[in-house]
């Protein structure tokens, strides 16, 4: 099931490459196929045991016995949401890429690469499957910004390239150390193993793991990089980068940072914790000078994943259960926000704040579901955002008090920007230079609403998605031991 | 009642906000379909709370005691939805939902026409249902979670006409502004269940009031749901938004920035008021903000010559006086005015609407005469005027008097007596500012409306807010439709009679001080004559100075004036406040100086700095021009470079 989901899009990738003729075969193509592994992923989320804590859909042969290299496949409550959540938006994206017109095969096929190179991050047991699904996921990023993108579309996917690379570098070291320490590159067996110094120290090889996620995440200051490779990207690349590959970041340090080093966590948690609020705070200030609205969106990416990083800190299960829920509610919120502004760019041809206005009378469609991307995004209750927000608040509020606090201020921020964005971009006198603007197509709308359902039903009733994620938070929690409420 | 029921009074509401969104791409955006389920619905509610008090009247303890049900569980934590019902619940349902229907009903006429009705009667189911969850919600998330429901209503009716600039603005301010106190109420509500392990009020209750609960996490859970209550009540220093709203549609501010939501500060506290009790330290905070807070809007109210700004810093002012009450431990009194006012600071904005329906303006200055032309309009706005200016026998003067008389009775609260003062001046200043509206609105002759006012500021004809508003263009001046008048006429009744709840003796049947007694069994209210008669007395000289003023011309108001010219520059600068947070804070500060100076740190010191560190991007730099046409061999050279990496380490230390 789980090699279904994973290899699919790889392979159709392959097949439309040598057969697709025509741009509708491979358009229709690639839909299938994400369409496909979203009702596979959903089939998977819904069919699993909701009391069994263990991986389920398990798929574990030898592969390179030498190594004891296994191919390793399996879900739990951590990552099935994680893999339903690519699912959804790879069906978005694909949608969203509809009016690609250049170089077609290759601009689908490369996205269905990107798709499984994701989906293999989220499904990996195996620590080096889980290494070379991190990086089969680089190429086809840095091609779909490089060649299909805007502005500075080389400089950004350069940039792009060379922190992730960084980043992967130092963590194919700390994967190896790992290795040479307990001689196993199974992740459950490595959340018991214990690790003896070999050529670095523990806390040594936990940094080393958490470059390559920092640097995801993005952690500040290793956050430079997405501004830029979410300007210049195109639509759909926007739309998958902040939506899930953002999330590889967070799931990287629950899944290995967390499970592996808990003891150096317990003792470095208080960094995270300060990084967590420099990241909320920072970014929901800067957000405010920025006149592009992608990269408005990008630096409210940083602030937002400031909340993930402060429930990872705080170490307990609730604050766990929050930043996981937070991941995914962001992905379906900004997911739909960089989808909303690729749409405004298309019929309006301007990124530029100050350049427009007046809007909601041409598209008022797009304006609501722009609109209600934002209240998501500001945490108002009843959509995702808030009951992630407030998960994360409870969870570190009872271990870091003033950090919370001053997190919380990152909720006013949010409420500052989104809303002035909102009324610079929809409100205001008619601008004449929009006349001829037209509303969202039947198309379009449908690429949305998928999105908007994840938003309001996960905000009405979390516990569709927290009692999965409390049972993948648990046996880390058990690794960590009591902390906080 | 069964609990279904109970929940019903939320859920019709919800239903018709639900139905107006679907059914309006097929009806049209002005259809007027929208306004008749708005209404029909909102029947329906107001049914439902009648028989809810009723029923919570008749139950013994005033308490229906409905279940609660998981919403999220999360290790320990346990987060419920569930619904209560007891004397305030029960007292808020009705006051919510009756003045919405009657709103509603108003709004049939003075709403026709506009181009996005639909979304208007929408946002209002949308309103109302949020403001009847708010007032029910058996715990504070799901408390916060309605709260925050009505701000966002609140935010989408103030920016209903949202291609004015002004009225674009006004909703954001109002949504920021009172979100900075909700961030309090945020981390009260988080801190308050890291302490006890609840979220649920009743728990929280018997906490406190056993004394298990208490110390600083307490005083800090009262004074962080305080800075919520008055972001969304305009207490000062957030005060700021609630004039600015004033831009939403007259019946938008009637219901929401007058009579309901405004007052869901006063309703919060008041529910959590035992979790006060335990600190005086809270009370003596709530009482000098709110005591304060009535008096600094007041003076702002003199100057005003918007009527709907008048009215919305009175409406600051006596949200002034229920704090005060409440800061007091008088929270039947708070309660009681609650009540009262709904009745008549909705009157007034619907009058304010009746004067402007026909005027096509709301600047005074060009008003003027209307007594003859619309008489129920101004014998409704007189008896609403009397009853907020306290003089007897109007509802408000039984409610502000039992205010004014916790104050003067009060031994817990420091300066309480200073504040009594404050609040017998602040009825004064309230006869004054009120009566002045009304005369410069009903006599004297009439000062050409819209098209003076047009020619005044330099603005050719058909300026905004005429446009918006039907029917002001080359206007006789009438009396409004009977559709709009009959709810001026219930609420006028409604100011009269709503006194009768809670007088401080029996009369025809009902017992002295029942309502106080119904919301706060065991309370002892007390009447004392000297106390009235002061308010009162002064509450009538405000009156009578003001006929002086504007009527007679006994006294020039522009000598008054330029006599008091720093004091009047002042109210009229509205203490530079907006100036303050919005031109020197706002622009100067956080975004001019902080947001640009960090983004320019961002883009120059964090990311030069990793692009330098980073060498190799200078020598990648090269690169792209290659990889567009060779990406299989980078591809595979990629691979290649990690496979011998893997291997080489393997051949190393494995």
């Amino acid at each position: 099931m789980l090699t279904a989901i994973v290899f699919l899009p790889a392979i159709a990738a392959i097949v439309i490459a040598l057969l697709a003729r025509r741009d509708w075969q491979v358009r229709f193509g690639a839909l299938a196929v994400s369409v496909t592994v979203l009702v596979l992923s959903l089939i998977v989320w819904a069919s699993m045991d909701r009391h069994d804590a263990t991986p389920q859909f398990v798929q574990k042969h030898e592969w390179v016995s030498a190594f004891n290299v296994q191919y390793f496949l399996g879900v739990d409550g951590l990552s099935a949401p994680m893999v339903a959540l690519t699912g959804l938006l790879g069906v978005a994206a694909i949608l969203a890429s509809w009016r690609i017109d250049f170089r077609v095969k290759e601009y689908f096929v490369w996205m269905l690469v990107l798709l499984s190179g994701i989906l293999g991050v989220f499904t990996s047991l195996d620590l080096l499957m889980f290494f070379f699904f991190w990086e089969v996921e680089l190429l086809p990023m840095y091609l779909l910004i490089s060649i299909w993108g805007s502005g500075r579309k080389e400089y950004s996917a350069m940039k792009f390239l060379i922190f992730t690379i960084g980043g992967s570098a130092l963590m194919l070291v700390g994967i190896l150390a790992l290795f040479v320490s307990t001689g196993t590159f199974d992740m459950i067996e490595l959340r018991d193993a214990q690790f003896s110094t070999v050529f670095i120290t523990a806390p040594g090889v936990f940094f080393l793991l958490l470059a390559a996620f920092a640097v995801k995440l993005p952690i500040w200051p290793f956050h430079t990089w997405l501004p830029d490779a979410h300007t210049d990207a195109p639509t759909a690349v926007s739309v998958l980068l902040a939506g899930v590959m953002l999330k590889m970041g967070g799931y990287g340090i629950l899944r290995l940072c967390l499970s592996f080093f808990p003891e150096v966590a317990r003792d470095y948690a208080w960094l995270l914790a300060t990084l967590a609020v420099i990241n909320v705070l920072y970014g929901g200030i800067v957000v405010l000078w920025q006149r592009d609205l992608k990269r408005l969106i990008a630096f409210s990416s940083v602030s937002h994943m400031g909340f993930v990083l402060l429930g990872i800190a705080s170490l307990n299960t609730v604050g766990l259960t929050g930043a996981s829920l937070q991941m995914f509610a962001h992905g379906t919120i900004t997911g739909l926000l960089f989808l909303m502004v690729g749409l405004v760019y298309e019929k309006a041809h301007t990124r530029h704040i100050p350049d427009l206005g007046g809007l909601v009378k041409r598209m008022p469609v797009i304006a609501i579901v722009f609109m209600v991307a934002g209240l998501a995004s500001l945490g108002l209750p009843a959509m995702s955002g808030f009951a992630a927000e407030l998960l994360v608040f409870l969870g570190s509020f009872a271990v870091y008090r003033e950090a919370t606090i001053l997190a919380v201020f990152g909720v006013v921020l949010s409420a500052g920007y989104i809303l002035w964005m909102v009324q610079r971009v929809f409100f205001g006198p008619e601008k004449p230079r929009f006349v001829g603007v037209r509303d969202a197509s039947a198309l379009e709308i449908l690429s949305m609403s998928g999105l908007v359902a994840a938003i309001v039903i996960v905000g009405v009733y979390p516990a569709l998605l927290t009692d999965y994620f409390k049972l993948g938070v648990e046996p880390i929690q058990n690794l960590l031991g009591a902390n906080g409420g | 009642m069964p609990e279904l029921a109970a929940w019903s009074i939320f859920l019709v509401p919800l239903l018709s906000f639900v139905l107006i969104v679907v059914l309006r791409p097929i009806l049209g955006p002005s259809n007027r379909l929208s306004g008749r389920i708005t209404v029909a619905a909102m029947v329906a509610a107001f049914a439902l709370a009648l028989t809810a008090l009723v029923a919570t009247i008749s139950e013994d303890g005033h308490d229906l005691g409905y279940q609660t049900h998981a919403w999220i569980e999360v290790g320990s934590l346990t987060i419920n939805v569930g619904i209560v019902m007891d004397s305030l619940t029960a007292t808020m349902v009705v006051v919510v939902a009756g003045v919405s229907l009657l709103i509603q009903i108003y709004g049939q006429e003075y709403m026709r026409g506009d181009s996005s009705y639909s979304r208007y009667y929408a946002m209002m189911s949308l309103f109302t249902a949020a403001m009847l969850g708010l007032v029910m919600a058996s715990n504070l998330v799901l408390l916060y979670v309605f709260w925050e429901m009505v701000g966002l209503s609140s935010y989408l009716l103030i920016g209903h006409w949202h291609d004015r600039p002004a009225a674009a603005n006004a909703a954001k301010k109002a949504f920021i502004v009172t979100r900075l106190g909700d961030l309090g109420l945020l981390i009260g509500i988080v801190w308050a269940f890291v302490a006890t392990g609840t979220f649920e009020i009743s728990e929280l209750h018997e906490m406190a009031a056993a004394g298990t609960f208490a110390g600083v996490g307490l005083t800090w859970l009262a004074l962080g749901i305080f800075a919520g209550a008055a972001g969304k009540s305009g207490q000062f220093p957030l005060h700021v938004w609630l004039p600015d709203a004033m831009e939403g549609p007259t019946p938008v501010s009637a219901l929401i920035h007058a009579a309901t939501m405004v007052a869901a500060g006063v309703f919060l506290v008041a529910r959590m008021f035992p979790v006060f009790e335990a600190s005086v330290g809270a009370l003596t905070v709530v009482a000098w903000i709110g005591g304060g807070t009535a008096l600094f809007a007041a003076t702002m109210a003199l100057v005003a010559n918007d009527i709907k700004r008048v009215l919305a810093y009175s409406t600051i002012s006596q949200l002034g006086y229920m704090m005060l009450a409440l800061g007091m431990g008088a929270m039947g009194a708070a309660m009681f005015h609650l009540v009262t006012h709904a009745f008549f600071k909705a009157l007034l904005f619907l009058g304010a609407g009746s004067v402007q329906h026909t005027t096509g303006t709301y600047d005074m200055r060009y008003m003027g005469g209307l007594r003859r032309v619309m008489p129920y309009t101004f014998i409704s706005l007189v008896v609403a005027g009397l009853s907020l200016s306290g003089i007897p026998p109007f509802s408000g003067f039984w409610s502000k008097d039992a205010i004014l008389n916790a104050a003067s009775s009060n031994g817990i609260v420091s300066g309480a007596e200073t504040l009594y003062w404050l609040g017998v001046l602040t009825a004064g200043l309230t006869g004054f500012y009120v009566f002045r509206m009304i005369f410069m609105t009903f006599t004297g002759p009439y000062r050409g409306g819209a098209a003076a006012e047009a020619t005044a500021s330099g603005v050719a004809a058909g300026h905004e807010s005429v446009t918006h508003d039907d029917g002001a263009h080359g206007r006789h001046l009438h009396e409004s439709p009977w559709i709009m008048v009959l709810p001026l006429v219930a609420l006028a009744v409604l100011s009269v009679f709503s006194g009768l709840a809670d007088l401080p003796w029996k009369f025809l049947g009902i017992s002295a001080h029942w309502m106080t007694e119904f919301l706060t069994p065991g309370h002892n209210e007390r009447f004392s004559i000297s106390v009235a008669a002061i308010s009162s007395a002064v509450g009538a000289a405000g009156v009578m100075t003001a006929y002086f003023m504007y009527v007679r011309k006994k006294i020039s108001a522009e000598a008054m004036g330029s006599r008091f010219r720093p004091l009047h520059t002042l109210f009229t600068q509205k203490y530079y406040m907006d100036h303050l947070y919005e031109s020197l804070f706002t622009v100067r500060f956080l975004h001019g100086g902080l947001a640009r100076s960090m983004d320019w740190f961002d883009a120059n010191v964090v990311d030069r700095g990793a692009n330098t560190v980073g060498w190799v991007g200078r020598n990648f730099g090269r690169m792209p021009a290659q990889l567009q046409t060779g990406q299989a061999q980078f591809y595979g050279a990629v691979f290649s470079i990690g496979i011998v990496l893997i291997l080489g380490a393997f051949w190393i230390w494995g």
